[in-house]
């Protein structure tokens, strides 16, 4: 063979080498084919790992409940039940250390996300043990436009104050 | 009959132990002792979303983005809540405003005020990714960046995504978006680090509507396997055939 064809055949054959020593240095030794297979388990495994690790910021209510007890026993019996202290005070992540404090979800919009009266909103509510109640809906328009449903209504006791 | 004392101990004994075996093998397939069984052989996540409870308060949104730390200003969001709203003229009106992260408050689909009695029917869907059993976005990922987990959960390695969105094209549910802040694909995993923990997914747990489930389809008795097993449930565009799990109770044939 001339020299044209075997000097640049050397330089591709040199290339290849490269990259895949490069490559034994730069892919994870644990990436490759598993459970799933090449078409949907090629990867490196330990990123299960990594996603496990993920930070939790929703604790859910029975974390409130032992500081808590009072305003917690107070929901628990109430129509209120099933709506997590999470969902208008925050995420409790880090508390009691930082934020020392949550905020207080006390917005008419809030409210309104639930009960503001659309034609097609569900109408039964049947998640309380016992008979299914109806959702108590207000067409915002027309009940007491303007003011925060906090000055007349109770959230923890779902009730009128 | 030449049976000596010998011989009747024997046989006797051995009539005993066949017996005792026997029996052994019937305690196996005691119910309690098969699903333990089952249990070990594995864990496969599913979802259960029932749109006849969805009230369109869009809780389980936020739950998610502040959860997932998707940035909240942002209209882009793991799982978000349909409107459909047909009308007896025949128009369909769907929208999901900001992935409806602040609920829906005012009846006002895609900016029109429609009448009560101008509605054929109309209701909130729910969305979320399907963790497909033959997911499409996985098969087109170049760099083996996005794979499905032997428990079906189908998972994004931020650090090794090359951001070429294929995945994003691929998937036909519209799942997948660019996370904002890392440049890498982005989408709903189930809040993989809730359900390892024995939790339940971040928007399961803010909804007061009992609208959204989870569970596990390989435990026999798992109240959610139970639904898909013995209710009338559906999947969302079943024709591509990539095998969703999460399974609609009320799903109806304008979703889309
Ligand atoms: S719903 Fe989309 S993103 Fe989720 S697994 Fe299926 S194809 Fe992939
Ligand atoms: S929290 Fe429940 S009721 Fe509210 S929008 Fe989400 S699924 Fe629907």
């Amino acid at each position: 063979m001339k020299n044209h064809v075997i000097r640049p055949l050397f330089v591709v054959v040199g290339l290849v080498a490269l990259i895949l020593i490069i490559r034994v240095f730069v892919v994870p030794k644990d990436f490759g084919v598993h459970e799933r297979g090449y078409m949907f388990g090629w990867y490196r495994k330990s990123n299960e790992g990594d996603w496990k690790t993920f930070k939790i910021k929703y604790q859910t209510s029975e974390y409130c409940k032992d500081c808590h007890s009072e305003q917690y026993k107070k929901i628990i019996n109430s129509k209120h039940a099933k709506v997590q202290c999470e969902n208008c005070h925050g995420p409790a992540a880090d508390h009691p250390e930082k934020p020392e404090k949550l905020s207080i979800g006390r917005s008419r919009e809030l409210c309104l996300r639930c009960h503001a009266y659309l034609p097609y909103r569900p109408s039964v509510y049947a998640q309380l043990p016992g008979v299914p109640i109806t959702l108590k809906m207000q067409d915002p328009n027309v009940h007491n436009p303007g003011i925060e449903c906090v000055t007349c209504h109770s959230t923890h006791e779902a009730s009128l104050k | 009959m030449d049976c000596d004392r010998r011989e009747f101990l024997k046989v006797g004994f051995k009539t005993l132990l066949a017996t005792g075996v026997s029996i052994g093998a019937f305690e196996l397939l005691k119910p309690e002792v098969l699903a333990a069984l089952n249990k070990e052989k594995g864990l496969r996540w599913v979802f259960v979303v029932d749109t006849t409870k969805c009230v369109g308060c869009g809780m389980c949104v936020r739950a998610c983005k502040l959860e997932n730390e998707v940035p909240y200003e942002t209209n882009v969001s793991r799982t978000w809540v349909e409107r459909y709203v047909m009308t007896k003229d025949g128009k369909i009106l769907v929208d999901s405003p900001k992935a409806a992260r602040d609920g829906f408050i005012k009846n006002d689909p895609m900016g029109v005020t429609v009448k009560k009695e101008d509605i054929d029917k109309a209701f909130f869907v729910p969305k979320l990714c399907n963790q497909c059993e033959a997911p499409p976005c996985v098969q087109v990922c170049p760099v083996g960046a996005t794979y499905q987990a032997p428990d079906g959960v189908v998972l994004v390695d931020r650090t090794w995504c090359i951001g070429c969105g294929y995945c994003i094209m691929a998937c036909p549910y519209g799942v997948r978006f660019f996370h904002p802040l890392y440049r890498v694909a982005e989408k709903c995993n189930f809040c993989y680090h809730r359900i390892n923990k024995g939790m339940k997914t971040a928007c399961v747990d803010a909804c007061a509507f009992g609208a959204r489930q989870i569970g596990n389809i390989k435990d026999l008795e798992d109240p959610v396997a139970r639904i898909i097993k013995t209710e009338r449930t559906a999947v969302l565009k079943e024709e591509f055939g990539t095998k969703p799990h999460v399974f609609y109770i009320g799903l109806d044939s304008i979703v889309r």
